[in-house]
Order: C-alpha cells, then sequence, then structure tokens
C-alpha cells in the first residue's frame, strides 16, 4: 500500500505527459460543431458601447458575416486582435463582437487600447448567449453565410495560416 | 567580416566541446561514487567547471555576434538590427529560443561549477552524484540545442539589415529579467541532483539538508526577483496597469517557485528533525520539474501566450523527451528508493513541524491548482476542444482562497516550538500583534466601507503579516522579558537566518498589501482628452497639455505631456509623459506607460488611439499600495540574500551550525 502511495508521483507524471504527446501529435483545430450548417441559435445580446447596436439572431441575415467571442480578460483574444481587425478593415466582411463573461469597464478600455474592428458588439455578461451558441471558452469565430447559417466554428485564436487556409477562403466561396 | 566569422565558428565548437565535457562529467563520476574510487569521484568538480568555462566562451561568442550585428549568423538577423541600442544588442542574445536557451544551458553549468567550488567540505560520494546528474541534464539540453536549436546557424549571403527584435522585449526591465529568472528556474537543478544523488546513494540526513538549503534559498531568491522583474515590466510596458495577468508563462514561472518555497520550509524540518525526508526530496524532485514543464511549454507551441517564443512541433517532441527522462526517471528512482527513508522525530499537530507541514500542503495544492488552470485549456484541446483561456476568474475562485489560510498561520508559525507548542501561550505573545491587526481591519473597513469586501480581507491579512514578522522577531530578541534599552543591541545580535525569515515573511506582508491595493482599489478614468483638458484621478488632477512626435534611436513615438496637480489650479507637481511608440523594423507598436510612484499610491497613464478629431484615449489609474509590489518583493529578496549571507548557512561551515543554531532551533522557550 505505501509503496503504491509513493508510485503516485510517477503515475501522475505519466498521465500528463502522454496528454502532452497526443497534444503535440495532433495539430488539426477545427471542432466539429453541432451547429455547423445550422441557423444561428437564439440570442440577444444588449449593446456594450453606446452607439453601437448589440447582436442578435436577426443580425445575422443578407450579408455574409463573421462573429467572434472575445473577453478583455482572455490573452489569446488579444493576440488574434490584429487578424479580426484585419478581417474587418482589409477584406471588408462585417465583423460583429459577442463580449462574453466580462466587465463593461474593462471590454471598453480593451477596445480603447486595441482598436474597435466591430460593427456591432453584443455584451453578454452572464454568458447566456454563450450557452445558446455552445461556447467553450473565449476566443471563438464564427463564419455566418447570407441566409444565417454557421458555416465554420473556430474554437482558439484565429493564426495566419487558419486565416489563409481556411477563413479567407471559405469567405470567399460564400460571397460568390 | 573574417574574424566575425571565426568567433562565431568558435561558439559553434564550444558548444560541441561543452557536450563532450558534460558527458565525461556524467558517466565518469557516478562509476566513481559507485566503486567507491577518489581518483574517478574527483574527476566531477573539475569537469564542471570546465564545462562553464567553455560555455561561457560559447555565450560570449553569441554576444559578439549581436553587439558587432554579424548578419551572416542567422539567429542575429532574425533578431537584431543595427540601430538598435547597445543594451538591447546584449539582451536580444537571450530575448529568442536558440539563445536563451544557451543562456539556460550557461547558467545550469554555473551551478554545477560553483557546487564544485564552493562544496569542498561535500562528502566526496554526494558532490560526485549531484554533479554527475547535473551534467546529465546538460547533456540533454545541449543535444537539444545541437539538434534543433543551434544559436550559431549561418545564413548565406547574409543580409544588409537584421528583423529587429520584437520591441515589447525592448526594454531595460526585460534585458534583466530572463537572466535573474533562470538563475532561479536552473538553480532549482542543484537541488534536484542533490536529491537525485541522495536517492542513489539512500540517505538522507540532516547534514544532506544542510548543503541543499543554501543553494535552494539562492535559486528561490533569483526567482522572487525575476518574477517581480517580470511583472514589473507587464506593469508599465503593458499599458493595461495589471501586473499579473496568470499567463501560461508566468504561471511557468510561479509553479516552481511555489514549490521552492514549500522545499525551503521542509527542509528545515529535516534539517532540524530528522522527518519528512521522502516528502522534501520529492518537493526537491517536483521544484526542478516544473521549471522543465515550464521551459517546455512556453517553448513547444502547446499553450498560446503573448510571450511564447517561436514554436515548432519538432522541438517540442524533443523537449518532451527529455521531460520523460529526467522527470519520469527521476520519479521512478523516487517510488523505488524512498519507501526506505522514513525518518525518525514524531510531532504533534501544533508545533513548529506541524504548521511547516500546513505550509506545505497549502503551497503544494497552490502549485497544483496553478498547474491544473495551465493545463486545463491543454486538457480540453486533447479532448476535443482548442485552445482556451480560463483566466483570472478560475485563479481568484481557486487560489486566493488557498492564500489566506496559509497567512494566517504564516503569521503565527515561527512562535510554536518544534514537536509539541502550547497555542495558549502563543496566543498570549501574539495577542499585541493580532490587537494591532484587528485594528488596521477596523480602519480599513471604515476606510472602505461599501467599496470592496475582499479589499478588506487582504489589507487586514497583510497588516497581520507585516506586525506578526515584526513581533516575533522583537519577541526573539527578547522584548517583555529584557530591559527596552538591551532589545536594539539583542536584535543586532540575532542570527541573519533570523533576520531573513522575518524579512521575507515582512515582505510577504508589504506584498499582500500591494497586490490588495494594486487589484481591488484601483480608481480608472478612461476618455478621450483634447489639449488643456483636465480629468480628476482621485484627489489629484491631470492636465493634458499636447501631444508631440518623438524619434527614438529605432523607433518613432507619440507623447502626451500631462501636468499633474495637487489641487485644481494649483502648481503642477509633476510633470507625466507616456508614450506610444512605433518600431521601425517591425512595424510594431508598444505602448510606455507613465507612473509616478509615491510612498502609498501610484499614478499611471497610458495613452490609447486617437481619435482623429484632435483627441486621444486617455487612461489613467490611481492605485494605492501598487508601489508596495515591489517594495514587498525586494524585501522579500532582501531577506532571501540575509539567509544566505549567515554563516550557519554556508556550505564549508557546517560545524559554526551547533553553536549559533540556538534561536533557530527553539524559539525563544516557552516559559
Amino acid at each position: 500500500m505505501s509503496r503504491l502511495f509513493f508510485l503516485l508521483p510517477l503515475l501522475l507524471f505519466a498521465a500528463m505527459a502522454s496528454y502532452f504527446f497526443v497534444r503535440l501529435g495532433d495539430d488539426a483545430s477545427v471542432v466539429p460543431s453541432a451547429l455547423i450548417d445550422k441557423p444561428v441559435p437564439q440570442i440577444d445580446a444588449p449593446p456594450l458601447v453606446e452607439g453601437k447596436p448589440g447582436v442578435s439572431t436577426a443580425d445575422f441575415t443578407g450579408e455574409v458575416k463573421v462573429l467572434n467571442i472575445w473577453a478583455s480578460w482572455c490573452v489569446p483574444c488579444r493576440a488574434e486582435h490584429p487578424l479580426v481587425t484585419r478581417l474587418a478593415q482589409t477584406e471588408g466582411v462585417p465583423v460583429y463582437g459577442l463580449n462574453w463573461k466580462d466587465k463593461k469597464q474593462d471590454a471598453v478600455a480593451w477596445l480603447n487600447e486595441l482598436g474597435d474592428p466591430y460593427g456591432q458588439i453584443g455584451f453578454d455578461e452572464s454568458g447566456r448567449n454563450g450557452i445558446e451558441l455552445g461556447v467553450y471558452g473565449v476566443p471563438e469565430t464564427y463564419v455566418i453565410d447570407k441566409d444565417g447559417r454557421i458555416r465554420y466554428k473556430r474554437v482558439g485564436p484565429l493564426t495566419p495560416s487558419i486565416m489563409k487556409d481556411e477563413v479567407l477562403p471559405l469567405l470567399r466561396d460564400l460571397k460568390q | 567580416m573574417i574574424d566575425g566569422l571565426s568567433i562565431a565558428e568558435i561558439g559553434h565548437f564550444t558548444l560541441v566541446l561543452a557536450l563532450c565535457v558534460a558527458a565525461v562529467q556524467a558517466i565518469v563520476p557516478m562509476v566513481g561514487a559507485a566503486r567507491d574510487d577518489m581518483a574517478l569521484m574527483a574527476v566531477a568538480p573539475a569537469t564542471a567547471i570546465a564545462q562553464f568555462l567553455v560555455l561561457l566562451i560559447s555565450f560570449a561568442a553569441l554576444i559578439h555576434a549581436f553587439v558587432t550585428s554579424d548578419f551572416s549568423v542567422l539567429n542575429v538577423v532574425q533578431n537584431s538590427h543595427s540601430l538598435k541600442p547597445m543594451l538591447y544588442k546584449v539582451s536580444g542574445a537571450w530575448g529568442n529560443h536558440e539563445g536563451s536557451l544557451l543562456l539556460w544551458v550557461t547558467v545550469l553549468a554555473l551551478f554545477g561549477a560553483m557546487v564544485a567550488f564552493f562544496g569542498r567540505n561535500l562528502p566526496p560520494g554526494l558532490k560526485a552524484r549531484t554533479l554527475s546528474v547535473q551534467a546529465m541534464i546538460s547533456v540533454g539540453f545541449l543535444l537539444f540545442m545541437l539538434f534543433t536549436s543551434n544559436p550559431f546557424v549561418r545564413v548565406f549571403p547574409p543580409p544588409f539589415e537584421g528583423q529587429d527584435l520584437n520591441p515589447l522585449l525592448q526594454d531595460p526591465g526585460l534585458a534583466f529579467h530572463p537572466p535573474m529568472l533562470y538563475l532561479g528556474y536552473v538553480g532549482l537543478s542543484i537541488s534536484f541532483s542533490f536529491a537525485v544523488a541522495a536517492l542513489i546513494e539512500g540517505k538522507v540526513d540532516a547534514a544532506w539538508a544542510r548543503y541543499v538549503r543554501p543553494w535552494t534559498l539562492l535559486a528561490w531568491t533569483c526567482l522572487t526577483a525575476g518574477i517581480m522583474l517580470g511583472s514589473w515590466w507587464a506593469y508599465y510596458e503593458l499599458g493595461w496597469g495589471g501586473f499579473w495577468f496568470w499567463d501560461p508563462v508566468e504561471n511557468a514561472s510561479f509553479m516552481p517557485w511555489l514549490a521552492a518555497t514549500a522545499l525551503l520550509h521542509s527542509a528545515i524540518v529535516v534539517e532540524k528533525r530528522d522527518t519528512l525526508k521522502s516528502w522534501t526530496i520529492l518537493l526537491a524532485i517536483i521544484g526542478f520539474s516544473f521549471s522543465l514543464i515550464g521551459t517546455f511549454l512556453v517553448r513547444s507551441g502547446v499553450l498560446t501566450s503573448v510571450h511564447a517564443f517561436a514554436t515548432d512541433p519538432e522541438r517540442g517532441v524533443f523537449i518532451l523527451l527529455l521531460l520523460v527522462i529526467s522527470i519520469g526517471g527521476s520519479l521512478a528512482l523516487y517510488a523505488w528508493r524512498a519507501p526506505s527513508m522514513q525518518g525518525g522525530g514524531l510531532f504533534r499537530p501544533v508545533s513548529r513541524e506541524g504548521a511547516l507541514v500546513l505550509n506545505n500542503l497549502l503551497l503544494t495544492v497552490a502549485s497544483a491548482v496553478v498547474l491544473i488552470g495551465t493545463l486545463f485549456p491543454l486538457f480540453l484541446e486533447v479532448t476535443g476542444g482548442d485552445k482556451i483561456s480560463v483566466g483570472p476568474p478560475f485563479f481568484n475562485l481557486t487560489f486566493v482562497p488557498l492564500m489566506i489560510p496559509l497567512f494566517i498561520a504564516l503569521g503565527i508559525g515561527p512562535y510554536l516550538s518544534w514537536k509539541r507548542a502550547d497555542l495558549w501561550a502563543v496566543m498570549g505573545r501574539v495577542k499585541i500583534a493580532l490587537g494591532i491587526t484587528l485594528a488596521a481591519g477596523a480602519i480599513s473597513l471604515v476606510l472602505l466601507y461599501g467599496d470592496s469586501g475582499y479589499a478588506v480581507i487582504g489589507l487586514t491579512l497583510a497588516a497581520w503579516l507585516i506586525v506578526s514578522a515584526v513581533n516575533e522577531l522583537l519577541t526573539r530578541a527578547g522584548l517583555g522579558r529584557t530591559a527596552l534599552a538591551n532589545i536594539p543591541r539583542r536584535l543586532f545580535g540575532l542570527p541573519r537566518s533570523s533576520w531573513g525569515m522575518t524579512l521575507a515573511h515582512l515582505g510577504v506582508g508589504v506584498l499582500v498589501a500591494g497586490a490588495t491595493g494594486a487589484s481591488l482599489l484601483t480608481t480608472e478614468v478612461i476618455t478621450v482628452m483634447k489639449p488643456k483638458e483636465t480629468i480628476q484621478v482621485g484627489p489629484q488632477s491631470l492636465e493634458f497639455l499636447g501631444a508631440e512626435e518623438i524619434r527614438g534611436p529605432n523607433y518613432v513615438a507619440l507623447r502626451g505631456n500631462f501636468a499633474v496637480r495637487d489641487e485644481e489650479g494649483g502648481k503642477p507637481v509633476a510633470l507625466m509623459s507616456p508614450e506610444n511608440r512605433r518600431y521601425v523594423a517591425r512595424g510594431q507598436e508598444t505602448t510606455e506607460a507613465a507612473i509616478m510612484s509615491g510612498f502609498f499610491t501610484d499614478v499611471y497613464v497610458a495613452l490609447g488611439d486617437l481619435d482623429g478629431q484632435g483627441g486621444i484615449t486617455v487612461r489613467a489609474y490611481r492605485k494605492p499600495f501598487a508601489p508596495w509590489l515591489w517594495w514587498g518583493t525586494i524585501v522579500m529578496v532582501l531577506g532571501g540574500l540575509i539567509s544566505l549571507s549567515d554563516r550557519r548557512l554556508r556550505i564549508g561551515a557546517p560545524k559554526a551550525s551547533r553553536k549559533s543554531a540556538g534561536p533557530d532551533a527553539q524559539p525563544a522557550p516557552a516559559e
């Protein structure tokens, strides 16, 4: 019994190391979501900043749009922000934001600091809308087509290679 | 560039040479110790010093390449620029994956050389095995460098200009942050090597603990200073006014710190009471394992982070292999040998040992919590999710509550006697401290009523830590038992390790006050300002005088000037000039906040974006107690240094320990 006790650290480490190994081997990062090709679920988030509307299901028809879920306390969000900005400004895709489980003043400060690329921003303080969307954590990015159906979901930050290989080609296809 | 060419080649060559020396250092003394052959064991110190010198040459060659902007070296091209100020040319040498790894290995060898040099009184077997284990780690990392991350790789033809160092890293705080941090991280390797050597020998006794403690203390002191430099850098450079973000890379340095803190305390028990042996060995292994895991997390691309270096899966597999061999190997050895090292001294739950066990329990659980918080996103990824951040909410809910009992116990622990303590007698001795604490708590409750309940708890705990640490030192000097006039003399007569402990504990208190103020009591004003406009930040007013373009050596900046007044219309008491810099080579922007630091409060101003209509976003904060974050850490570091200078802890002076151990071994006897 006591021998087993001394083995415990080794076993815990072995479990951790195998997790690391699996992670290293597998780099495909698009998560199949139950929502792919389904319409945007019922969401309705009030505005975060004055003078800019919030986000609700009805906003996602008529045009191809991107929905980005973020929070000011999330470091990867900061890392992907330049790419989100590029989507909106250089690629000309309307990007809507959903600020998730955040404090209003922190979120506004974040936008002031890093710039605000979003066309509309919903404020999801309680995470209620996040539950509808099945948000794992922030950041997440969705591509939504003209008919308001989710065509792509990225869990985790956008990276230049994901932009180039996945998001931009899809946007190009959808726009045709 | 002929001489430059050859100097970079020397760097590469010495790296290979260091690998050979390390291999000899790993094998020969270990065989010698097994055969009890003094001649073979004597190889250990010589090779340890040689390995360090050879690596020092290699490191100097890399710095030379950076200083002379030798763009035939790929690493210099990717991380330097001829216009960069000299300080950042030098620090650029370790501001990247390959160079920082070279620094890592050089520090590893430095510690080996120090053990070889200062450890003359170590038993030959223990010394030979310790240095051999130390060299095994070197071999692993040198192989890793030579195969996947060679800093001396050439480019041909050499470009005319480099790509510049990431501008966030071009900062005096960050120039010294990595070397200091590595001294701490890697310094824990010595405790690790001592632990593995002891497992191989099958012997852990009071003497072993006495050898290990100063090294752990040295590593802990450097780690504390290194983490502080990083935090200070984040505070003024990232421009968001925070000092700790629970970022994976920060956590990677914090976990070894927590383990090292626990180890420092449990090693005392082994030294004084000959118990908790296998636990202490485990802590020594875990401390350095956390350093290795941190290195892995930062460099393998397993976790995304703002300050992750260039990442590469191939490197990840290699480091993972190193982890499995070193951590897995040592833990397997532990499982095999540790069960036979049960210690003697029994003790009651309420005793010095009991308090130290509680300290260890809370610190270990805290580091486990940090580990889970850091890896949780990773686990999620493996089970089908992806990179996400659990963020500060998780840590506030889990880590902070663990600290509260730790801090309460920390105030009482040093008063308890070994084996069994009389809690009531102790209560009698802390009643004054308790009274002052409650008064401080009441005052903060009145001042902060309705503001933040957590802040009242934080400040009360800080007061408790500070007052009880000072009270404990005074009690030790005989307060209440001797004439007041004798106290100063007796205070200076106390062993330095007592002073060290008091200062370290006092520093924690000051730090807790700083953290409480900076995170919970901040006043912030975020607004768009035009020149000549004034805002009120707490009691002070801030007038925006205007903004100007300035040119730095390798950047252009927008600098805003602000006049600070204690009352509106009064004379300005200070001028504050935050900047937004754009670095030419990479086009990257950084924020340089302006901070006016008083004894109690920081006033902090950072610039945001121009609004296009003549206004600029201004973020102004007033942060009570924020300067105490740094003062507290400095006091802790000072405590570490003073304790290190204690004769008793010096490796060469085991005899002196008997003579002056008195006050530390037995807290003022409970009359």
